[in-house]
């Protein structure tokens, strides 16, 4: 019969129970978890199950990690996204999520550039944590993604981005996620980029503050190369703060945006 | 002038740069991005360029937060 041992599947004798399985494929495993559930006693095994054996404390190498999300996605999917070299234009509440979630998804290359260093109110919607206050995001935040997935080569800049070293940041990836903060800063980069790399794609946000309906976000075509995420309208503003649900809505947006265009699929 | 604007076709009665355009608008040079005809018009084009009738216009203003 078949069955999935850490998502692998492997053709085992009929009747098999668990701790055989594992003292054949695994025997250091101190965690069995059958088809979602921890066994807490051996049982019989049935065709078609999905068995995972962790070992606590022990991490798997980039290697393991990187087939155990291969097998998770569907295939030729991984393959895409590994392929996928994505910018991140700000490190704030809308970069650090975008960064998350495509190292979670299995990017293969992220160039993450910001100038600025965790603050303590930062910590109500960015991805640091307590004890990373004062560090420059971009040292923190490739820390984390580190902890992540070490499969993902991440390429930092710790710098403010300005006309002169977009191309130094950005000159090699294929999608450029928008993630500034101030108006003027997404305008200035999205011109420039827009205009400079006519064939490369740019996904801004813009509407993203406050906590209002999570139905006015949207992702919108504007032209072939440039997506807009967010409601468009709603400003930070004193009494219209950023907060992390709608801000990570907005970032999820752009995320996802990525993964579509690595996929071949329209993102609206 | 006939110019479409995100879509929308309205008339104008005079010439106009993208920056008298813009004012009347009321957008911020220094917060948008214009795409004239698919063509990105970058800020420091937008005084020098003076709008055709049928010209196609798309008009992002970008607010802050993020």
């Amino acid at each position: 019969m078949l069955i999935y041992l850490n998502e692998n599947s492997l053709e085992i004798k009929t009747g098999s129970n668990l701790y055989e399985l594992r003292d054949h494929n695994y025997v250091a495993a101190d965690l069995l978890i059958v088809n979602g559930y921890p066994a807490t006693t051996d049982m019989q095994l049935h065709d078609g199950d999905r068995i995972v054996m962790i070992q606590r404390g022990k991490q798997p190498s980039a290697e393991e990690l990187e087939s155990l999300m291969m097998a998770r996605h569907t295939p030729g999917v991984h393959e895409k996204i590994k392929r996928g070299r994505v910018g991140i234009a700000g490190a704030g509440g809308l970069g650090s999520h975008v960064a998350f979630a495509l190292a979670r998804a299995g990017i293969g290359q992220l160039n993450i550039a910001d100038f600025d260093v965790v603050e303590p109110s930062n910590l109500n919607r960015q991805q640091y944590f307590i004890d990373q206050i004062g560090m420059p995001k971009v040292v923190a935040l490739q820390e984390n993604l580190q902890r992540i997935n070490p499969g993902t080569k991440v390429n930092v800049f710790n710098q403010k981005i300005t006309p002169d070293n977009i191309a130094l940041c950005f000159g090699e990836i294929d999608i450029l996620v928008e993630a500034f903060d101030t108006a003027d800063q997404k305008a200035m980069l999205t011109n420039y980029f827009l205009s400079n790399y006519p064939d490369k794609i740019l996904i801004a946000a813009s509407g993203v503050a406050g906590y209002e309906t999570s139905n006015t976000i949207r992702t919108t075509k504007i032209t072939e190369h440039f997506y807009l995420c967010g409601d468009g309208v709603t400003a930070a503003k004193p009494g219209c703060g950023l907060m992390a649900p709608r801000v990570g809505i907005a970032a999820h947006h752009q995320a996802n945006a990525v993964l579509r265009l690595l996929l071949n699929e329209s993102p609206e | 002038m006939k110019l479409t604007i995100n879509g929308k076709t309205k008339e104008y009665p005079e010439q106009l740069t993208m920056q008298q355009l813009l004012k009347q608008l009321n957008l911020s040079s220094e917060r948008v991005v214009v795409e004239l005809n698919h063509n990105i018009l970058t800020p420091d084009m937008h005084n020098d360029t003076t709008l055709k009738s049928e010209d196609t216009i798309e008009l992002v203003q970008f607010v802050g937060g993020g």
